[in-house]
């Protein structure tokens, strides 16, 4: 049996599933100020009268990082840059301790200024006379050649207990976002390190020996111990969480578009074959641009408590909430409070929403019932356009060769997929003004926590070979290797595969979910004068987001489809 | 969070399934390390820049601007309907105030494509720039257009389109003829009878520096661009005059790109050549790219850059200076020289020349008509004949061409469909039509 938890700012989701299905499921509200307790209680609430030998696995996902970076409760980051020739470096400062230092290396991974280890050592002296603890070291196209991040390295490690190096986090190009992704798994360390330390040590208490993962952005899981070398992979997992939730339901065949409608806003991500897509470079989170593999979405600010005005004779809604809806005491009128004056949710104080609906529909010149149908109208119409929007961004991505060009695959989605707290409601209203199917996502009110439970190890490596240079450099490892003239695409594809699998293993994958995909294969010649004197080759390879093999959940036929009117 | 000061689109498209053929310059891999340094750099993620999807060009684009023979889809291949498309992009979103200026990072190139198009010349098919430029003049109704061609070759191509367009200031910067393909750009070609001025030259020696080249730029472009007032302006931005092209002699320097777009504040800029596809395009696209966008580009510098070995020798200065005094004199008598041309009588001027299209190695011999015209670029008449023998008529009316232009060309396309040519083509630019006969 596997468990699943999604702590999330309101509620704590946790199920318990076997290979039939979900055996149980709770929610308990989130305590913000101690996380710690809210997973617990979580498991303590399913575990019951359940023996702890028959957990297999167990996968967490919270908003531990993802709040410490928003709160800016992160610990003081050491940083080193090594840059180079382009942008002024400077533009990319991360805070007082960022140091600019000699050492460059090219495009190709050639080295144009070498490191002066006295500079580091004086930098890395200094760092511990100001009691900094966690150092990142960045260099411009460290993933072409991780030389100088591992000399810098080695001469800061004395001086500091963690040093976390750009080459690491991912193979993809862009130096600021590698400084951003460095820099903020250096900065939720600490905390994510003694949080899940602590989780860990509670879990085995409870007789519970299980492997342990922990949810990412992408969809994808690793394990607890992977999670405390790159632990920035783990903010924003709770969105993830909910569209791998809805990953059973949405027929393999289509273009889905899953909606996850909460309270103040509604995410929106695609699914294509049954296969979330992926932002192309990375999240963008807050202030920072990062290479952290995530699921590309799209959030609108409207939920069920969005706060619902009229300026102008216009309804506006959201994109704020002013806490609850009427019908639960709040101050400000909201869908939900539409949907129990309809008498479509019986919830709540019918006579406070009823009369906040209607002082909107005397200014609408609209009687009560009139209002609230309009104002759940308008709510969809906006959500329908945000996705039309979503859409056409994503088919509009720059394609870089005459092949995709031509080619390109464009999405044309036929089927939305609605989950979260208040989607049953707003189901009928997107079918009647959608041409696309809807269809509600089973057990929706759970759906983070099984997507969590199920989510499979995500991860990738980005080989490039250098026949004229005789280098093969492979990302997210220290490891360089000597290759001949004669190193082919043949070749480069078997050890990308292998140091992917490599590295699968280690992130707690299980062999039969290795689903490998090639997501860059290319090679150029390389040329000096007018003869050919090498090859530059390039191939990716990931385990995509995806669901583990052995677990059985209700899929499309059982989920609930709304009839639009036409039909 | 870099921002920047002005809203910047670019268009990216190296075409990395296209080659001439595998070890040519103009190959796949021909952008590939300036993409990785792009990518690298963050450049798309600087807020204010956008990187447009390109979309693809017409065949009805394609015949505003060139004569095809025997037709536009055996003159291209997709990359070329692409790379025409990318710059057309970018002009759109500038005259539709979605970004204030932009780069078409595009292959293959097209200054080299003359309004004739029968084989490849120079690595070039069809005219990037002037696809774009007559799409937005028929879109948008603009009209006075300058184009600056800082590629160190000359813009034959280019110049043979707006050889007759006194609309179209067309301004080459390029290593003299006489060292380099296509040997030709000299001070001497001014455009032609109704057009006399609005085509410049500025040929430069060997080994001209950021210093000769940036001096010219300052002292004789800008005035001239100044004085023409033009709606737009485009620089087909090739990146070969860098000290470290394999193919030509000059020595610029990334900085001083950046710094020649910085003085001519081009709308949209179109890469042209530029075949030191390690040493300088990733480092000159940096500059160009963040000089566009007003972002610093003082750290763009190439890490084998060794000032004193490509400092200008002073009789480089010397001759550069005199140059431009030479262009700049050019230019002040081309009302003078305009009416010189007219005072025999004449109303038609008729020049012969061959065209040699050495991509596909194939030479043409043209005999050109050209009515002059005081009211408007004046109706064109050429008789085009190749080695291979196909003779064919082409007949083009400007787009704001008089009344008596437009009738002097349809009834040139009139008598063409009886005399002896296997095609009669006519580009009636005021109806935006083309016929084939």
């Amino acid at each position: 049996m596997i468990i699943g938890l999604d702590v999330g700012g309101t509620h704590t989701d946790a199920v318990l599933l076997d290979c039939r299905g979900v055996v149980e499921r709770a929610k308990v509200s989130t305590d913000e100020t101690d996380l710690f307790r809210s997973v617990l209680a979580g498991l303590d609430l399913i575990l019951e009268g359940t023996d702890p030998g028959c957990i297999t696995r167990i996968v967490l996902s919270t908003t531990l990082t993802t709040n410490a970076i928003v709160r800016n409760r992160v610990e003081p980051v050491g940083m080193i840059v090594c840059s180079g020739p382009g942008l002024d470096p400077e533009v990319h400062r991360t805070g007082p301790d960022y140091h600019v230092v000699a050492g460059a290396i090219d495009h190709r991974g050639r080295e144009i200024q070498p490191v002066d280890p006295d500079e580091i050592v004086a930098i890395a002296a200094g760092f511990r006379e100001r009691g900094i603890r966690q150092v990142a070291v960045v260099g411009k196209f460290s993933c072409r050649n991780p030389a100088h991040e591992v000399r810098i390295a080695e001469l800061v490690e004395p001086y500091v207990e963690r040093v976390f190096m750009g080459h690491r986090t991912s193979g993809h190009l862009s130096f600021p976002r590698r400084i951003a992704t460095t820099f903020l798994n250096a900065s939720v360390y600490p905390i994510h390190r003694a949080f899940f330390e602590a989780v860990g040590g509670a879990l085995r208490e409870k007789g519970l020996s299980a492997p342990v993962h922990i949810m990412k952005a992408d969809g994808g899981t690793m394990s607890l111990e992977a999670s405390i070398d790159a632990p920035g992979q783990t903010v924003l997992s709770g969105p993830a969480a909910s569209i791998m939730g809805a990953i059973p339901a949405a027929p393999a065949e289509e273009d889905v578009v899953v909606l996850d409608i909460g309270g103040t806003t509604t995410d929106i991500a695609i699914l294509v074959g049954g296969v979330p897509l992926l932002q192309p470079v990375g999240i963008a989170f807050g202030r920072f641009k990062t290479l952290i593999r995530s699921l590309q979405t799209s959030s609108i600010g409207i939920g069920g408590d969005s706060h619902i005005q009229v300026s102008d004779g216009q309804l506006a809604i959201g994109p704020d909430r002013c806490g609850p809806p009427r019908a639960f005491g709040g101050p400000e009128v909201t869908p939900t409070d539409a949907f129990v004056t309809l008498g479509e949710l019986n919830a709540g104080d019918a006579a406070r929403a009823t009369a906040g609906v209607t002082e909107i529909g005397e200014r609408l010149g609209l009687d009560e019932h009139a209002a609230a149908q309009t104002l759940i109208e308008t709510a969809c119409d906006r959500i329908l356009a945000a996705v039309d929007e979503m859409v056409e961004q994503v088919n509009a991505q720059p394609v870089y060769t005459i092949h995709e060009m031509l080619d390109g695959y464009r999405i044309r989605p036929t089927r939305l997929l609605v989950l979260g707290g208040p989607a049953e409601h707003f189901a009928p209203y997107l079918a009647a003004r959608s041409s696309m199917k809807v269809s509600l996502v089973p057990d929706w009110g759970v759906a983070n926590a099984i997507g969590a439970a199920m989510a499979r190890t995500t991860c990738e490596v980005s080989l490039v070979a250098d026949t004229e240079r005789g280098l093969v450099s492979v990302s997210n490892s220290d490891a360089q290797w000597r290759c001949d003239r004669h190193y082919t695409r043949v070749d480069a594809l078997r050890q990308a595969s292998e140091a992917l699998r490599n590295l699968a293993i280690e992130s707690g994958a299980d062999d039969e979910d290795m689903d490998l995909e090639l997501t860059e294969d290319i090679q150029f010649n390389i040329v000096n004068g007018f003869s050919t004197t090498g090859r530059n080759i390039r191939v990716s390879l990931q385990i995509k987001p995806g669901l583990i093999h052995g677990y059985r959940l209700p899929g499309s036929a059982s989920s609930r489809l709304f009839r639009s009117e036409g039909c | 969070m870099l921002k920047a000061p002005r809203k910047t689109g670019l268009v990216f498209f190296p075409a990395f399934d296209w080659a001439i053929s595998p070890t040519h310059p103009e190959r796949e891999e021909r952008l590939l390390y300036t993409q990785d340094q792009v990518f690298e750099e963050g450049i798309l993620d600087i807020e204010g820049i956008v990187e447009l999807r390109p979309e693809l060009a017409t065949i009805e684009d394609v015949q505003r601007v060139h004569f095809c023979v025997p037709d536009v889809e055996s003159a291209m291949t997709e990359s070329h309907f692409i790379s025409a498309g990318g710059a057309m992009t970018i002009g759109r979103a500038v005259l539709d105030g979605e970004i204030e200026r932009g780069f078409a990072l595009v292959r293959p190139p097209g200054h080299h494509a003359m309004r004739m198009v029968r084989g490849g010349r120079g690595f070039c098919q069809v005219n990037n720039e002037a696809i774009m430029i007559e799409a937005l003049r028929q879109r948008y109704g603009i009209r006075k257009v300058a184009i600056i061609d800082t590629d160190c070759h000359h813009g034959d191509g280019t110049q043979d389109i707006y050889w007759h367009d006194p609309d179209t200031l067309f301004i080459s910067l390029h290593q003299d003829g006489r060292t380099l393909y296509p040997g030709l750009g000299f001070p001497e070609e001014q455009g032609g009878p109704n057009a006399l001025g609005t085509t410049i030259n500025i040929p430069l020696p060997p080994n001209t520096s950021d210093a000769g080249y940036l001096e010219i730029v300052r002292d004789t472009v800008l005035p001239i661009l100044e004085e023409f007032e033009p709606e737009l302006i485009v620089n087909s931005a090739g990146q070969d005059n860098h000290y470290s092209d394999p193919l030509t002699n000059m020595n610029f320097t990334a900085q001083g790109y950046a710094e020649l777009t910085r003085l001519l504040k081009p709308h949209i800029a179109v890469l042209e050549g530029g075949y030191s596809i390690e040493g300088a395009l990733p480092y000159v696209n940096m500059g160009i790219i963040l000089s566009m966008a007003g972002v610093d580009y003082s750290h763009v510098i190439e890490p084998d850059l060794c000032p004193e070995s490509i400092a200008q020798p002073p009789e480089v200065t010397d001759y550069v200076r005199r140059l431009g005094e030479i262009t700049r004199r050019n230019w002040n008598e081309r009302h003078d020289r305009r009416a010189a041309l007219r005072a025999n009588g004449q109303t038609i001027l008729r020049r012969s020349r061959q065209v040699q299209y050495d991509t596909s190695g194939i030479l043409e011999r043209q005999e050109e008509a050209i009515r002059l015209c005081d009211d408007c670029g004046g109706a064109l008449r050429i008789e085009s004949v190749t080695d291979q023998g196909v003779p064919v008529l082409a007949i083009h009316i400007p787009p704001h061409a008089c009344d008596a232009c437009r009738q002097t060309g349809r009834d040139w396309f009139e008598q063409g469909k009886t005399g002896d040519f296997e095609q009669v083509f006519l580009q009636d630019r005021p109806n935006d039509r083309f016929e084939v006969a």
